[in-house]
């Protein structure tokens, strides 16, 4: 759970009170001037309401700036941000050819398999050569090659499962697995904060959805005892069947999921377990088999195993792991599996090569040392910010670490400075975040040297200090200036 | 003196009782509703004879036990009401407001009636439950059983697909045989094409293959937004906006413009990435015959007529250019004309339409010759003409940019691998270049329709400028699955015995489209007028053999 101080509670409310109240006067204004100008909807309703973009209009444009960055290069550790004006107060903006080198501490690249490497890409425009990029087919159709035959046998063996199926997009492959999996009168129990693709995935599948406190077991298990006794509502029916679903890693928490707690609870109650490892697979555990690896569960005790390639292998895409009954039966009602284009096979190839060099079936010890190196920058960085006084969130050996913010005027404060000192940081707002809660996120990758570790925390160490955004700090008298007092 | 019914229903009777005026105000000091016990077990008329009476001393101790009871429960209600109206009698002092006696037994009804309508107005009425005891729950978790997590794997779905040992052009290797691919959806023939192979190697020479972020961080890359302004220079649209995957696109673009309250009129015979985009937008959705307009404008009609509120909300037809269900190709034309009429606007997915249909290739508005301004929302896959992946909605400045914050699939997703975007700005200018692209596919299918012309049992359900040439039974054998049944055994005949792979419209128990199971063939512009005979003869042949005992 977070605590937010007093104070930064106060003055962060107070911030977008202010940011509310000017939004609202300038849409007022500007109501007065559409009353004025004819009016152009001619009998249809505005196609983005009001309110639903006031966010957009009136506090995400003035910091547009910090989001959607073009890149012109490989999302690596050092990468090319193109520079961006804007002549309308940042409404706006646009490209210039300038670039500039930035350290990236922003992207999923934890392997760092995202630029060109050795061993993966020349297998891969081999692929390209040889399949095309694409097969414009859907893959029970014509869009199945030999390389997603092996991919699928080759994420089966590394994450430990009998079976696999892969998907062109990890996005669809949430929303669409879990429609075909669960329908009406069966029951969804899913974490608070489960990536938005599980919730559209659950919402699609018409089964009821329940929500259990983040990464807290013991209130799963009060949620399962509850549903379980009491059945589905109204027709007090017994649920015909519950799926848990967790993730791997929290992307926007760091946080490793409690996963033995809540296999344990899930067992206990018969619950079928979900768990999406798109942040965990290749990133954490001993071999990079994800948090199963890591925290000592065996894979036979979850019973969906998700994940993506988009992040550790570099490529794009999701799959699916479990048992060859389950894949069987996914290969015959998955949506994805019969309309959607297959995944492009260069990408395919990618996968195929970046797990090999993991598993260090490349015939080089490479894969094992990215590995130690993700882990030894992810827990040399949280220590050092954490030293620093910085309030990061997360758990150790996740390369995820997200320091909070709060105040909204020190979103672009810290993203805009730390860009200035060329390090390209994440900053993450609401909607993905609560409102009180911004912060910014700090990804690593295996592909960091010490010495961009050591720029890194120099130059948001600098910048933390000229934003405020040191909490905790070292000298005791500064914590009572901000103010003891912890708010929920 | 007034009646009044009870509203209180006591056990297994409702009793009528009386409140009395007279008898209260000659003075009894605790006033009693009559003997309520006496009414009801009193003997019937004597008239009745013996017989009933025998009847009702036999049931009557059972009955006093139970009036008992009843009226224990009665007198405190009533006595506890006569404290009332007495309590409030005093203060009125029998009042007359507006000519109404206002005295106890007013305030006393007046309160009631206002407990009725604020019970009324509940939400829902709970009776007070007993919560379980952590024993009971202990016991119900245990004995609950729940279904397997997929049900019993039956022989259906078993299904294999072919497995591609290259390329899938108008050409491709199976189990170390070439065949000829009508399954890829490689309209203009770039699968393979060596200047794309080239845009695609410099790009992932420069990117690498994934982009390791969503949009939002330092996952835009440059030729992102290329390709973004290259799609909306090519349709003479303002901006346009890039997806990572094409069936996402139609399902995040409906949400992010419908919510719950809007109103959709959709074709029922739309693929299941609209069916998903419209379920999950919680709109209200209406369906239309297939490709009937007629129908479309009678929903029309009906929703603004019926419904006055349906003007406040926002509106929209959403439709596909060809349909992947059926190949048909959607008047246009009409469209416009009725959603200008009844002020809808329109969604509209050129999945299989962008770079086919048109002179040049622009999709579905330039063959209807309509301006593209006109369609306020368009999607398209780019797994089809353009021979890459991921998928682009383009629109009006509005539309783009809202998408970049509230399309799902857009902001929570990574963004497309760059040299997919690259393949598609390539693609582009090819078909730009190349007009002759669109001419030989064009040729093409007419040669393919020609051959077709004497099918045994079969006909071609699709429209003659649909790249998808569809194929279906022209008697359905009863059911979608035993017509699947029957064109797979064809389709597996055709692959075996002719080496031309050909696909029927598998269907997920998920989609909810009710439009017959057919043969789909993705006519290419590189296939070979033999190619094309081939497969026709070959279907002709099989079809011949196997609709033997069905004609
Ligand atoms: C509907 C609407 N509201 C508000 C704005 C921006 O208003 P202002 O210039 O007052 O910031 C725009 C700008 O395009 C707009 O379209
Ligand atoms: C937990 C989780 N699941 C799924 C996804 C979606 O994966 P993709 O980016 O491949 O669409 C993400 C991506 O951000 C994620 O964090």
């Amino acid at each position: 759970m977070i605590n937010i101080p007093y104070l930064t509670a106060l003055t962060t409310l107070f911030s977008y009170g202010l940011l509310f109240a000017f939004g609202q006067l300038r849409d007022l204004f500007r109501k007065f001037l559409e009353w004025f100008s004819s009016n152009k909807l001619q009998g249809y309703a505005p196609i983005c309401l009001g309110l639903e973009d006031f966010y957009t209009r009136r506090l995400y444009l003035r910091i547009q700036d910090c989001f959607g960055r073009p890149i012109a290069s490989a999302p690596d550790a050092w990468i090319d941000v193109v520079e961006r004006y804007s002549n309308d107060y940042n409404k706006t903006l646009k490209r210039t050819t300038n670039t500039t080198r930035c350290l990236n501490l922003g992207s999923y690249n934890y392997l760092g398999f995202a630029a060109a490497d050795e061993y993966c890409t020349p297998r891969v425009i081999e692929s390209l050569n040889k399949f095309s990029p694409s097969t414009c087919s859907a893959r029970v159709d014509g869009g199945t090659t030999v390389l997603h035959e092996e991919l699928e046998d080759l994420v089966a063996r590394f994450v430990g499962k009998p079976a696999a199926v892969v998907f062109g997009m990890g996005y669809v492959t949430n929303s669409a697995i879990l429609p075909a999996l669960i329908g009406k009168g069966a029951l969804i129990v899913s974490d608070s904060l489960n990536h938005n693709s599980i919730v559209n995935g659950a919402r699609g599948s018409g089964a009821t959805v329940r929500v259990f406190q983040h990464n807290t077991p013991s209130h799963l298990e009060e949620v399962l005892r509850e549903q379980i006794a009491t059945g589905q509502p109204r027709t007090r029916r017994p649920w015909k069947k519950i799926i848990v679903v967790v993730e791997g890693i929290y992307s926007m928490e760091g946080e490793l999921c409690k996963l033995p707690e809540i296999i344990a609870v899930c067992k206990k109650y018969k619950a079928y377990t979900y768990l999406d490892e798109a942040h965990s697979i290749g990133a954490v555990g001993k071999t990079g088999r994800g948090v199963c690896e890591l925290l000592g569960v065996d894979p036979a005790d979850v019973d969906i195993m998700m994940g993506t390639f988009t992040k550790s292998f570099g490529s794009c895409g999701g799959y699916i792991a479990g048992s060859k009954e389950l894949v069987k039966y996914l290969k015959y009602a998955c949506p994805a599996h019969l309309y959607a284009t297959s995944m492009s096979p260069p990408a395919v190839q990618q996968v195929i090569s970046a797990i090999k060099v993991i598993l260090g079936e490349d015939g080089s010890n490479r894969g094992a040392q990215k590995l130690a190196r993700i882990r030894e920058n992810s827990n040399f960085f949280r220590s050092e910010l954490q030293k620093m006084g910085f309030e990061v969130l997360g758990d150790n050996d996740s390369p995820v670490m997200p320091i909070m913010l709060y105040n909204p005027a020190k979103i672009p404060a810290f993203s805009r400075e730390c860009l200035n000192q060329k390090v390209a940081v994440v900053t993450v707002a609401f909607p993905a975040t609560p409102l009180l809660l911004a912060r910014a996120r700090i990804c690593i990758s295996a592909s960091h040297t010490k010495e961009d570790l050591i720029k890194g925390l120099e130059v948001i160490s600098k910048v933390g200090e000229l934003v405020g955004i040191k909490y905790f700090p070292v000298e005791p008298e500064k914590q009572q200036l901000e103010g003891r007092e912890k708010l929920e | 003196m007034r009646r009044h019914e009870t509203w209180f229903p006591l056990g297994p009777w409702r009793v009528p009782y009386n409140f009395s005026h007279d008898r209260k105000k000659t003075g009894e000091n605790s006033p009693r509703l009559r003997d309520l016990s006496n009414s009801v077990t009193s003997t019937p008329s004597s008239a009745t004879g013996e017989f009933r009476l025998a009847i009702f001393r036999t049931t009557r101790s059972l009955q006093t036990v139970l009036d008992l009871m009843a009226s224990a429960v009665m007198n405190m209600t009533s006595s506890a009401l006569d404290w009332l109206v007495v309590a409030f009698d005093a203060p009125f002092a029998r009042a007359v407001v507006f000519g109404v006696h206002v005295d106890g037994h007013f305030v006393v009804e007046v309160l009631l009636v206002a407990v009725i309508l604020f019970q009324l107005f509940q939400k829902s009425y709970k009776p007070p439950k007993r919560p379980l005891t952590e024993k009971e729950i202990d016991e119900l978790c245990e004995e609950w059983v729940p279904e397997p997590l997929i049900p019993p794997l039956t022989k259906g779905m078993d299904y294999e697909p072919p497995v591609l040992e290259s390329a899938a052009g108008p050409h491709t290797m199976l189990n170390g045989k070439e065949v000829v691919n009508f399954a890829s959806a490689n309209y203009l023939g770039l699968v393979g094409h060596e200047k794309l192979i080239e845009s695609c190697t410099s790009a992932l020479e420069k990117y690498g293959v994934g982009s390791c972020g969503p949009r939002g961080f330092y996952g835009t890359i440059d030729s992102h937004l290329d390709c973004e302004a290259r799609i909306a220079k090519f349709l003479g649209t303002p901006d346009s906006i890039l997806y990572s995957y094409g069936i996402s696109t139609i399902f995040s673009a409906i949400p992010a413009f419908c919510k719950k309250g809007d109103l959709i009129i959709a074709d029922e015979g739309v693929h299941w990435g609209v069916q998903n985009g419209l379920h999950l937008s919680r709109s209200t959705v209406l369906y239309f015959k297939h490709n009937d307009m007629e129908s479309l404008q009678n929903t029309l009609e009906k929703v603004t007529r019926q419904n006055q509120r349906a003007k406040k909300v926002r509106r929209y037809i959403v439709v596909e250019a060809v349909y992947q269900n059926s190949g048909q190709i959607a008047p246009l034309d009409v469209i416009i004309k009725l959603k200008e009429k009844y002020r809808f606007r329109v969604v509209l997915d050129e999945s299989n339409s962008f770079g086919v249909l048109g002179n040049s290739g622009r999709g579905l508005c330039e063959y209807y010759g309509v301006p593209v301004e006109k369609i306020d929302i368009i999607t398209a896959a780019m797994g089809h003409a353009l021979a890459t992946d991921g998928g682009f909605c383009t629109g009006s400045i509005r539309v783009v940019d809202h998408q970049r914050l509230s399309s799902s699939g857009y902001v929570f997703s990574a963004s497309l691998p760059p040299y997919l975007a690259s393949a598609a700005i390539t693609a582009i200018d090819m078909l730009e270049e190349n007009p002759n692209l669109l001419s030989k596919l064009k040729e093409n299918l007419a040669i393919l329709w020609k051959g077709f012309s004497d099918v045994p049992g079969l006909s071609i359900a699709s429209n003659p400028h649909s790249p998808i040439v569809f194929v279906h039974l022209k008697k359905s054998t009863g059911s979608f699955e035993s017509d699947l049944k029957l064109l797979e055994e064809i389709t597996s005949r055709v692959l075996k015995e002719d080496s031309v792979l050909l696909v029927t419209s598998k269907k997920s128990f998920l989609d909810k489209c009710r439009l017959p199971a057919g043969i789909r063939m993705f006519v290419s512009a590189a296939h070979s007028e033999s190619d094309l005979l081939k497969a026709s003869e070959a279907l002709k042949r099989v079809a011949a053999s196997v609709m033997s005992d069905f004609i």
